[in-house]
């Protein structure tokens, strides 16, 4: 695995090759994905030839992927594979690091979110994000939810409340912290803190979640809360889950794309993926012999 | 687990506050840190422009041979740094010597000996020493610590008969300044030193204690040379302290410009110097002769602020921490 | 043969842990002589003119260090208005924005230096670009050299304690469509809130109780500090001045200068460890 990476990482050329040669040889994925179309594409969130470097390592290789709208996306793939890497291409926080660069062109309802002149705030706003770990900001509970409303939003006190507990409805957690909305945020247990963000990151409406292993720190009755919670969100949201647990992956979404050294190495419905995988490399990992 | 959205009767819709009706702050946020963290860069360049500025009448005048002049004499304008420098090295190698073999042994009592109660105790007390102001120290130092010199100690030292210990027990001078400082920089030695013991890694001393050494002895073969590096910068942030040490040095220095062999005679330091006559020099020369003996100090505490940073971050390097 | 050098080396780690422990003792012994006389000698002069009167002529009875005390707390707070904004500014640029960069490296080297850089030093520079461009001593210019003493401390503290704020937490904040700034103020200082408060609290302690940096800048004065734009009278000072008098009664007022500095100094370094202590203990 090791000296594979190192050999991918020896220049773009020939893994290009490989990724060429993957999709040729798949036209079925050919067409769920297409080569990079002429016209703006229909789907909510789509990569065109995303390429990624940490410095000179490249880490994601010719990506195309289409994310439905109002779906469950799942990402699966063994670890150090890029499917975060490639998550955290959809609201650009990489920009946060100096020497990490992406190249390519991912649309949003069809426009290019990577042009430079795109208003990040207003990307971020409408492309949120979970992360692997509960990060509840040092505040209260309250405080917390209404954080991006008061950035994003003009409204009076009253309609902050009210927009507050209805996130916190939707995310399911309204009943566990009625009584403790002036808490500290970091008083909730772990399974809570996580849906504090979520309910924190669907307060100001985005209209896509970004999940990053959301589940990989919390104990699994929270686990099962937070899957129920995936499932009733894409009624109202776009949703993209990166994930290491293909039951997870399986149990909650319509789409899954098996990522595999940087390349997307096939993408379909969650049900054919995990029943007739058409790759020897997807059908090894989902039945657990490598990864 | 149905949601219910239509359950708030009352809600309006409200729409975003789009880019153009909010300014990009980040930039300006970006600039005015920098800003501050530029105004540091500026006032060290500043010192040392200023100090090179202001004792330029000096310079002209003495050259180098300010450096080894002994003689400061504001009545005739002459004026030469040596006794002022004899006095910082002496009072300060006094304070090295007997606080490094000190504060290692204390580093030594808190990480390998002393129970997690104690260590807490003990190290804070330690770490208080270094709370006190300087003028504090001199207070004591003064009308407490050198007369108890004078009555208790220097007698005895008189009696070895060494050219060291020569002259009147005043009290006062380069020994009872050198060990103030001792007590002064012991707390930041100890510090570091026992930052560095609680930083070997476990399993080297471990291995050291399972064929049998006895904790002295992995001390001496393991645990120090494993982080002398450390120890070394502690040592020169110690020195740093020390040479640059005012008030407490100035009430008990004697201040007297003047090189004797004997630690019981007044001397006095650079900075006691400066303390000491910077308000009543009115003549352009005797001023700039005090900012250059500034300047001397400052270069002295740079390279060894130099040399403190360079010991240290190997031994970050080493331990791959970023303490 | 054995036997006798097991016996040496078990004999020699004796002597070395005794050793260490009398070194130990002989610290704790010094810091309590010290406290000792200073509450001794010092508690003696406190009282109620001491806190309210301007000083008296020596032979004088009566008269307090009131003007002394309210130049001290003057200079300290403008101090800290001046120091801990520039420095905690700049503590975010180093943890923020300047990871990795030449600019940040040579600022986090110089603030080294100028935290290692005597106090006196600082006095001499402040004399000679504010004390001799206003042509005056000033409190102003007192204050101007505590900030900078107290700007790398400052700095140093802001950048260590922001850095212990993990990146996820960043990231979620930036995630939300929060601007970078609003994310440092608003998220990434308060969880780093005990660790500043306490910093600069250490840093204001220390520069309250120095000497140095005033004897030509602020000077001393035997009035009311009517504007810090004057000679301005201080604690410290004070202190030196009075120990070094001939007169019993001004050196005891130099005494309880002594005890009201040690007081503050050592009981706010007390509380801000008391508060990291716990917070380590929570977590």
């Amino acid at each position: 695995m090791m000296e594979q990476r190192n050999f991918r990482l020896l220049g773009a050329k020939g893994p290009q090759e490989t990724a060429n040669i993957a999709w040729s040889r798949k036209p079925e994925i050919a067409r769920s994905i297409g080569p990079a179309p002429s016209g703006k594409p229909s789907s909510k969130i789509s990569s065109r030839n995303v390429n990624f470097y940490y410095g000179d390592q490249q880490a994601l290789i010719n990506n195309n992927l289409d994310i439905a709208g109002n779906k469950v996306t799942a990402i699966i793939g063994p670890s150090g594979c890029g499917k975060s890497t490639h998550l955290r291409t959809y609201n650009r926080i990489f920009e946060l690091y100096r020497n990490q660069r992406v190249t390519g062109e991912i649309f949003l309802d069809g426009e290019n979110i990577l042009d430079s002149g795109r208003d990040l705030l207003e990307l971020r706003r409408r492309v949120g994000m979970i992360f692997q770990k509960p990060t509840p900001f040092p505040m209260s509970v309250f405080d917390n939810v209404a954080y991006g409303l008061k950035m994003h939003y003009r409204m009076n006190r009253h309609q902050m409340s009210e927009r507050v507990e209805k996130a916190l409805r939707q995310a399911a957690l309204w009943e566990e912290v009625k009584d403790k909305l002036d808490q500290p945020g970091t008083a909730l247990s772990g399974g809570q803190q996580q849906r504090l963000c979520i309910a924190r990151a669907i307060a100001v409406e985005p209209e896509v979640v970004l999940m990053d292993e959301p589940t990989s720190a919390i104990d699994p009755v929270a686990t099962a809360k937070i899957e129920d919670l995936i499932t009733s969100l894409k009624e109202n949201y776009t949703i993209v889950i990166v994930t290491h647990n293909m039951q997870q992956a399986a149990r909650i979404s319509d789409f899954t794309a098996f990522f595999y050294q940087g390349l997307i190495v096939e993408f379909g419905a969650t049900r054919k993926i995990f029943t007739h995988p058409s790759n020897k490399q997807t059908e090894d990992y989902i039945t657990g012999r490598f990864g | 687990m149905p949601i219910k959205t239509d359950n708030f009767a009352t809600e309006e819709r409200i729409s975003p506050i789009r880019g153009t009706k909010r300014r990009n702050l980040d930039p300006a946020f970006r600039r005015l840190t920098m800003i501050c963290g530029t105004l540091i860069l500026l006032a060290v360049a500043g010192i040392f422009f200023e100090l090179v500025l202001e004792s330029r009448p000096s310079l002209e005048k003495f050259g180098w041979s300010f450096l080894f002049t002994g003689s400061w004499n504001p009545v005739t304008g002459e004026f030469g740094a040596a006794s002022s420098i004899y006095g910082t090295l002496v009072s300060t190698l006094i304070a090295m010597v007997v606080a490094v073999p000190m504060s290692l042994v204390i580093a030594l009592f808190l990480v390998e000996m002393a129970s997690p109660g104690v260590r807490r105790l003990v190290g804070g007390a330690i770490e208080l020493l270094a709370a006190i102001p300087s003028i504090i120290y001199g207070m004591w130092g003064l009308f407490v610590f050198a007369p108890f010199m004078a009555d208790h100690v220097q007698p005895f030292l008189t009696e070895t008969g060494l050219p060291l210990f020569a002259g009147p027990p005043m009290g006062i001078g380069m020994l009872t300044a050198g060990i103030i400082l001792a007590l002064m920089i012991l707390p930041f030695i100890t510090a570091v030193t026992r930052d560095v013991f609680t930083l070997v890694p476990p399993v080297l001393k471990e291995s050291a204690y399972g064929m049998g050494s006895t904790t002295w002895e992995v001390t001496r073969k393991v645990t120090i040379p494993y982080g002398i590096q450390g120890i070394m910068g502690g040592c020169f942030l110690g020195l740093g302290r020390a040479i640059g040490e005012t008030m407490a040095v100035t009430f008990v220095i004697g201040n007297r410009h003047e090189i004797a062999l004997s630690l019981f005679s007044a001397g006095n330091s650079i900075a006691s110097t400066l303390a000491n006559e910077f308000t009543e020099a009115a003549d352009p020369v005797y001023l700039s002769s005090l900012v250059e003996l500034g300047l001397v100090l400052f270069g002295l505490t740079f390279l060894i602020q130099i040399l403190a940073q360079m010991w240290l971050k190997r031994v970050r390097k080493k331990m791959g921490t970023g303490t | 043969m054995k036997e006798r050098s097991f016996i040496f080396r078990r004999l020699t780690d004796l002597l070395v842990r005794i050793i260490s422990a009398l070194a130990a003792l002989v610290g704790l012994f010094f810091l309590g002589w010290i406290i000792y006389i200073i509450l001794a000698r010092g508690a003696a002069a406190i009282n109620w003119e001491f806190f309210t009167e301007l000083p008296a002529p020596p032979g004088m009875p009566g008269g307090g260090l009131a003007n002394a005390i309210a130049g001290t707390l003057a200079m300290t707070v403008f101090a800290v208005l001046m120091g801990v904004p520039i420095g905690m500014m700049a503590g975010v640029f180093l943890s923020e924005f300047g990871r990795g960069s030449r600019l940040g490296e040579w600022i986090r080297f110089c603030t080294n230096v100028l935290m290692g850089t005597p106090s006196i030093i600082i006095g001499v520079f402040v004399y000679v670009v504010v004390v001799l461009s206003t042509g005056n001593f000033s409190g102003y210019a007192g204050a101007a050299a505590l900030a900078l003493i107290m700007l790398p401390v400052v700095t140093r503290t802001t950048e260590d304690m922001l850095n212990l704020v993990p990146d996820a937490l960043r990231e979620s904040a930036l995630a939300l469509g929060a601007p970078y700034w609003r994310v440092t103020l608003g998220v990434v200082f308060p969880a780093a809130k005990t660790g500043l408060i306490t910093g600069t609290l250490l840093a204001v302690a220390r520069v309250s109780g120095e000497t140095a940096p005033l004897l030509f800048t602020a000077l001393n004065s035997t009035f009311w500090p009517d504007s810090l734009n004057e000679p301005t009278a201080n604690l410290t000072v004070t202190i030196f001045n009075y120990a070094m008098s001939p007169y019993p009664d001004w050196q005891a007022m130099a005494w309880g200068g002594s005890f009201l500095i040690t007081a503050g100094v050592l009981s706010a370094t007390v509380l801000a460890r008391g508060i990291l202590w716990m917070r380590s203990k929570n977590r």
